[in-house]
């Protein structure tokens, strides 16, 4: 005979798991399952619209995978797309952010209007304003050039190119424009996108804010009694007490930066001369447009390694420059 | 004020003060960097074809009027757009709030054999990019028949789906700062894990509800993959591939596009600056953007 405390302790483990029950089921049914079948998937070529048989999917291997690294030269084309997006918007995002942290950390009046400011483009961000910045990069009408011609940053490249040797064959041998053409140009089409996501950067400036307020105030009194100055006690105390936090924005920002997807596939398509092919387009025309289900399981999976190996590289570097307190005895 | 007044002029309190004007100088200047392409998207929202492409560009338009809008809601169905829209966060979103407070309860307040070890699994579903089930998940929706219905869109969100560990690790932090000794009581009061759950605890993390709630809402009201691979009939698109409709028929006359998606950042606004308070929690509670 059960006792009934033992019924008792059996009861509560049950509503526990009553409780996380719906996401249980989605955990199987939409993450572990699906994962399984996208590893098989990776090994077979498939159209996804005939049933998945032995007449319509054929093994393949690790042909999916040879093809990739040895003949599909637009699977290296979108990596390294993606990888120049990353290297610029991630670094530049998490200095922007924190600029805009500090700045916002003073006490003036009207301060919650600046943060509304700096984090509304994060927030509204999505289709209607990659719309806004298709016309913002406008060559001829939009925005943006309309500011470099009136600061006088166009004439001041013009100059440039007129005087300084080299520049002009430079240019010309890499088919730079300029003034810039933004989206519609091979080379400004990339650095268009990054502008963009600065402009985002107001997410980011909210944790670092966090973050600020956490530094205990005693740290800055006890620096400047030691004659510090504020720049050294930027570096000193600010930076190093907010590590954790860039550890933290660093990882997640590469992660969301390799599935850099709908300013391209609203934008520019990809174009031009696939310039802004990145990975998630790419896989996405595989599966959905080329219908080449086996192959795009395959890069979503060389994907999932990439963004992997990279959030490990940073983890693991972490010990050489994440501060965490109490570590130290 | 008086031990204050003779340090005034003194060269520790100016320089003080020119740094204390120089950074709102510079904030004022980032203000308007960061305002700026609303306000071109405004103004030539409001422009005439002529003024959107006056060369060389105008800075303020010669006339302004909101025919372009009127002009944007007839040339395609986008009160049928928003009204999508709507549809699909209205219920996406409930589902969020359920699914992320029932199990953001369990992880947080219930004790059961394997919980911690399921809590880093939730974790590490946060880590796996999408693109990875999409594929299966298309094929799971297809052999079910849902394709090209809303369903795909919200039903999953019942089920932790679309960003739900997100927010189930939103509301677990939350949970947890709520003080024991309530539970407790009630508990020897006889109250069930679940009265304990929706009497007390869910009325208490309102807050947390609210950040999940607008959170959840922004993120479908943008939300552009999903409803691109599941819908393909124009009556059931969202806003967000209506603009893209918008763009592909209409890309020459960009002030069109633009009032159109203005109309469609309207909702955003509104639903942030209703629930700045939580919004803002929500981040600083769990560190993460939305």
């Amino acid at each position: 005979m059960i006792s009934a405390q033992a019924r008792h302790r059996c009861r509560v483990q049950l509503q526990g798991y009553l409780f996380i029950a719906p996401w249980l089921l989605g955990f199987f049914a939409f993450v572990a399952g699906p994962m399984l079948f996208s590893v098989l998937l990776g090994f077979y070529q498939w159209n996804g619209i005939t049933p998945f048989d032995a007449s319509h999917a054929s093994f393949v291997g690790l042909d999916n995978y040879g093809r990739m690294f040895r003949h599909d030269p637009l699977f290296w084309k979108s990596l390294w797309n993606t990888l120049y997006y990353a290297g610029f918007s991630v670094p530049l995002g998490i200095c922007v952010s924190l600029l805009l942290a500090v700045l916002l950390n003073v006490k003036v009046r009207g301060i919650a209007f600046f943060r509304t400011a700096y984090y509304i483009p994060h927030v509204v961000g999505g289709v209607a304003t990659i719309m806004m910045w298709s016309w913002v990069f406008n060559p001829d009408f939009g925005g943006l050039n309309l500011i470099l011609h009136k600061t006088g940053i166009v004439a001041l490249g013009q100059w440039a190119i007129d005087t300084v040797p080299g520049v002009k064959t430079f240019l010309d041998n890499h088919n730079i424009a300029w003034p810039p053409l933004w989206l519609a140009d091979a080379f400004w089409a990339k650095p268009a996108i990054i502008i963009m996501s600065i402009w985002g950067a107001g997410a980011g400036m909210l944790i670092y804010l966090a973050g600020l307020n956490a530094i205990p105030k005693h740290l800055y009194e006890v620096a400047e009694i030691d004659g510090a100055g504020r720049v050294r006690q930027f570096f000193a105390i600010t930076i190093p007490m907010l590590t954790p936090t860039i550890f933290f924005h660093l990882v997640m920002n590469i992660i969301g930066s390799f599935q850099v997807f709908s300013q391209a596939y609203l934008m520019t398509g990809g174009g031009p001369d696939n310039a802004t092919l990145f990975y998630v387009l790419y896989l996405y025309q595989k599966a959905f447009q080329h219908f080449e289900m086996g192959y795009a399981s395959a890069l979503a999976w060389v994907l999932f390694a990439i963004i992997m190996m990279l959030t490990l590289l940073v983890i693991r570097s972490s010990r050489l420059w994440v501060y965490y307190e109490g570590e130290k005895n | 004020m008086a031990r204050v007044q003779p340090n005034f002029w003194g060269f520790k309190n100016r320089r003080k003060r020119v740094r204390k004007v120089l950074t709102l100088i510079l904030l004022c200047l980032l203000a308007l960097v960061f305002i700026l392409p609303f306000y071109w998207s405004v103004v030539a929202s409001l422009s005439s074809l002529a003024d959107v492409y006056a060369s060389p560009p105008r800075l303020w338009p010669s006339t302004l009027s909101v025919g372009n809008y009127k002009a944007a809601m007839t040339v395609l169905p986008f009160h049928l757009f928003i009204f999508n829209s709507f549809y699909i966060s209205l219920f996406s979103v409930t589902g969020q709030v359920l699914c992320a407070s029932l199990a953001g309860f369990g992880f947080a307040r219930m004790r059961f054999r394997g919980r911690d070890a399921w809590f880093v699994v939730l974790l590490a579903t946060m880590m796996l990019p999408a693109q990875v089930t999409m594929i299966p998940h298309y094929q799971i929706f297809r052999a079910l028949g849902w394709l090209d219905s809303f369903k795909p869109l919200i039903v999953p969100c019942f089920l932790g789906g679309a960003q739900g560990a997100f927010y189930i690790f939103l509301m677990r932090q939350f949970f947890k700062t709520i003080p024991v000794e309530l539970e407790e009581a009630a508990r020897i009061d006889g109250c069930s894990s679940f009265r304990i759950y929706w009497d007390i605890m869910l009325p208490l993390a309102m807050p947390a509800v609210a950040a999940v709630a607008v959170l959840g809402f922004i993120q479908h009201w943008q939300d552009l993959m999903r409803p691109l691979i599941y819908l393909s009939s124009h009556e059931l698109f969202p806003v967000s591939l209506g603009l893209n409709m918008f763009q592909s028929m209409h890309g020459g006359r960009p002030q069109y596009m633009l009032a159109a998606s203005n109309l469609t950042l309207i909702p955003i606004l509104v639903a942030f600056f209703a629930a700045q308070k939580y919004f803002v929690e929500g981040i600083t509670l769990t560190g993460l953007k939305g």
